[in-house]
């Protein structure tokens, strides 16, 4: 059991409002992602879940029960901080105990849960280690301990690689989904990487300045958002704009294009343009094409490409693939899209 | 300091002010050292025989020794007790988010700016005292009778004093580190379940031990040399029940005009604070390593 609703939830820090009005279900067992940018009031939200931080007005509904009172501990939540917040003065047992000893569960339990907890984490050969003799990974891997040995209802997770090197960050990654997939709670997740959001969720909320532009599942998200915003948001590199003269049948101000969309030929095509920065990523390529009068645009070749510094080229986008935003930034209908381009 | 290189310049570097401040040590120290193997009186001046370890027998058989070595012990710890317990509760508070906590900072150090002697003296008269003292004024008020502080209760009544400068001093240093916990990890004590008791007992004073320790460690080397409160308030009376060591060899060395004698007394302090020392590094010094 797991579900979380929300419920025209708001924050205000004093006169600044960090969330305007939020509603948003998240059914049982449900992986989702909040990403957006700095500032945006992830983390906030996150926290007013975890009760950690009071609600202005609304509610929030933890299994069918309203919770927006209840004190953190009452909500069966567990979370994993970025820091990793364990208790520096406690070996790894103890850190892992800390939750259980405080909801009196009796001793033999207790070994038996860590037991098993330690074992599916790996984490057997640390117990009795205090957390700064471990490494960023292992910390990671006790502060994750210390959130399953209470069996929530749900787990919430704020940017809890972040502090993780690269190749370590592939590896916690899919141990998580694999987590999940193995425990089936709910699982709510605050990443600033395009990559962790797009792998891991059932479904992503993308937030700003304190609102919920559009929810979705990754490919929700990539092939349809709803506006500007999600649209140069999700995806990297980012989604090309351009700026077009809006005409009296048309209300299109801004066109916008993936990388991957655009085809590139030597002799003709929508845009001439003349290659800067060439970025060879092994099985792929991105350029960085200068298009005269427009902005630059990042076009996403294969691994093979055979342009270099200078080289004039010409860009078409593939047809129907470009997305049409009108004055405030949101998405055009398709239909109408193609009749454009025709 | 990485290559031998760096740590040879790192000697040489240091080399003049450990030269200086060795001197800056060394010289009253053994000049103390010889005055206490001397029958040196300034009442009766003359030869300055040599008179071996005669002083140091004096000294540490005269009953008043015991008493004020057992008051000295009691000074340094009722004093550590109070700031430290008044000094966590004290950064517990100042921690808060309460309205102009910057002005009540402020106002809870002011203790310690105040000189001994002046604070003493405000103390023996404006609050101690049996007839004006304001304690007296209350006490009456409630239908009791006075307490004379320093009569009844002297060394306790200095304890108060000494407590009241270092106070502020103990509540600073505990503040700084409170304020230096990651509150995430108290964030993650309430998600785990833990109540204010728990999550004080558990993490806060775990955090605090280090700061702790300083605190105990720096007090203990003022405490050990009260004087000026002493000597203001009950000029370690009645009898020998507020004296304790540094006022001791005070009253020998210079009320009796004894410099030998004193002299005597002066090493002997200076071992009792090199023993205490070392039991409290061993003791809780630790604390300070990783
Ligand atoms: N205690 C506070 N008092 C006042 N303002 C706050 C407080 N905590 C957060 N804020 C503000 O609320 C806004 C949202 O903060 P929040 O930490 O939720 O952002 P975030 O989306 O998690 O950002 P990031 O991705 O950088 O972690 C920020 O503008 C921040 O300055
Ligand atoms: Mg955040």
């Amino acid at each position: 059991m797991g579900s979380i609703n929300l419920k025209q939830v708001t924050k205000d820090f004093g006169d600044v409002s960090v969330i305007k009005p939020i509603d948003l279900a998240i059914k049982d067992g449900e992986f989702i992602v909040f990403v957006g940018p700095s500032g945006c009031g992830k983390s906030t939200l996150l926290r007013m879940i975890a009760g950690l931080e009071d609600t202005t007005s609304g509610n929030i509904e933890i299994d069918g029960q309203d919770a927006t009172d209840t004190p953190p501990a009452k909500r069966g939540l567990a979370m994993v901080f970025q820091s990793y917040a364990l208790y520096p003065h406690m070996s790894v047992r103890n850190n892992i105990a800390f939750p259980l000893k405080r909801a009196k569960v009796s001793k033999a339990e207790i070994e038996k849960k860590i037991a098993s907890v330690t074992k599916t984490l790996n984490l057997s050969d640390y117990l009795d280690r205090k957390p700064g003799q471990l490494s960023g990974g292992q910390r990671q891997r006790v502060a994750i301990g210390r959130a399953i040995v209470r069996q929530p209802s749900a787990f919430l997770f704020d940017e809890p690689l972040s502090n993780l090197d690269a190749s370590l960050r592939v590896n916690m990654r899919l141990e998580i989904s694999e987590l999940h997939k193995t425990l089936a709670t709910t699982m709510i997740y605050v990443t600033h990487d395009q990559v962790e959001a797009m792998t891991m969720a059932d479904r992503i909320a993308v937030f700003n300045a304190g609102i919920i532009e559009q929810v979705g599942s990754p490919l929700e998200l990539y092939n349809t958002p709803v506006n500007k915003f999600v649209a140069g948001f999700i995806g990297s590199p980012k989604m090309n704009f351009i700026a077009v003269e809006p005409t009296a049948t048309d209300a299109t101000c801004c066109l916008g294009i993936r990388p991957e969309h655009i085809t590139i030929s030597t002799t003709s095509g929508t845009w001439p343009g003349k290659v800067g920065v060439i970025e060879h990523l092994g099985s792929e390529t991105f350029l960085h094409v200068h298009v005269e009068g427009k902005a630059t645009f990042t076009v996403k070749a294969g691994g093979d490409c055979p342009y270099v510094y200078g080289d004039n080229i010409y860009l078409s986008a593939v047809e129907n693939k470009m997305l049409h935003f009108d004055a405030a930034g949101i998405t055009l209908p398709q239909q109408h899209a193609s009749l454009v381009a025709i | 300091m990485a290559t031998s290189n760096s740590r040879t310049l790192a000697r040489l570097m240091l080399f003049p002010s450990v030269v200086l401040l060795l001197a800056w040590m060394l010289v009253p120290l053994c000049m103390t050292l010889y005055f206490s193997f001397l029958d040196y009186n300034l009442l009766t001046p003359g030869n300055n025989a040599f008179i071996g370890f005669l002083n140091y027998e004096f000294f540490l058989t005269d009953p008043a020794f015991f008493a004020s070595f057992f008051n000295t012990i009691l000074l340094v710890g009722g004093v550590l007790l109070i700031t430290l317990g008044g000094g966590i509760g004290l950064a517990i508070l100042l921690d808060q988010a309460i309205w102009g906590r910057n002005y009540v900072r402020i106002m809870v150090l002011a203790p310690f700016f105040v000189m001994p002697t002046v604070s003493a003296l405000v103390w023996k008269n404006m609050l101690m005292n049996p007839v004006n003292g304001l304690f007296a004024h209350f006490a009456t008020w409630l239908g009791m009778s006075p307490i004379d502080f320093f009569a009844q209760i002297p060394l306790l009544s200095i304890i108060i004093i000494v407590s009241w400068q270092w106070l502020p001093f103990a509540a600073l240093i505990l503040l700084t580190s409170i304020q230096s916990l990651d509150r995430e990890q108290l964030d993650a004590a309430d998600l785990d379940g833990a109540g204010p008791f728990s999550k004080f007992y558990y993490i806060v004073l775990p955090h605090l031990s280090r700061a702790i320790t300083a605190v105990i460690l720096i007090e203990t080397i003022f405490l050990l040399s009260i004087f000026a409160e002493i000597l203001v308030t009950t000029s370690g009376g009645p009898g020998y029940e507020s004296t304790n060591i540094t006022y001791l060899i005070y009253t020998q060395s210079l009320l009796q005009f004894d410099v030998g004698g004193g002299s005597a007394g002066g090493i002997v302090a200076v071992i009792i604070a090199n023993i205490v020392a070392i039991f409290l590094m061993r003791l809780i010094g630790k604390n300070l390593e990783d």
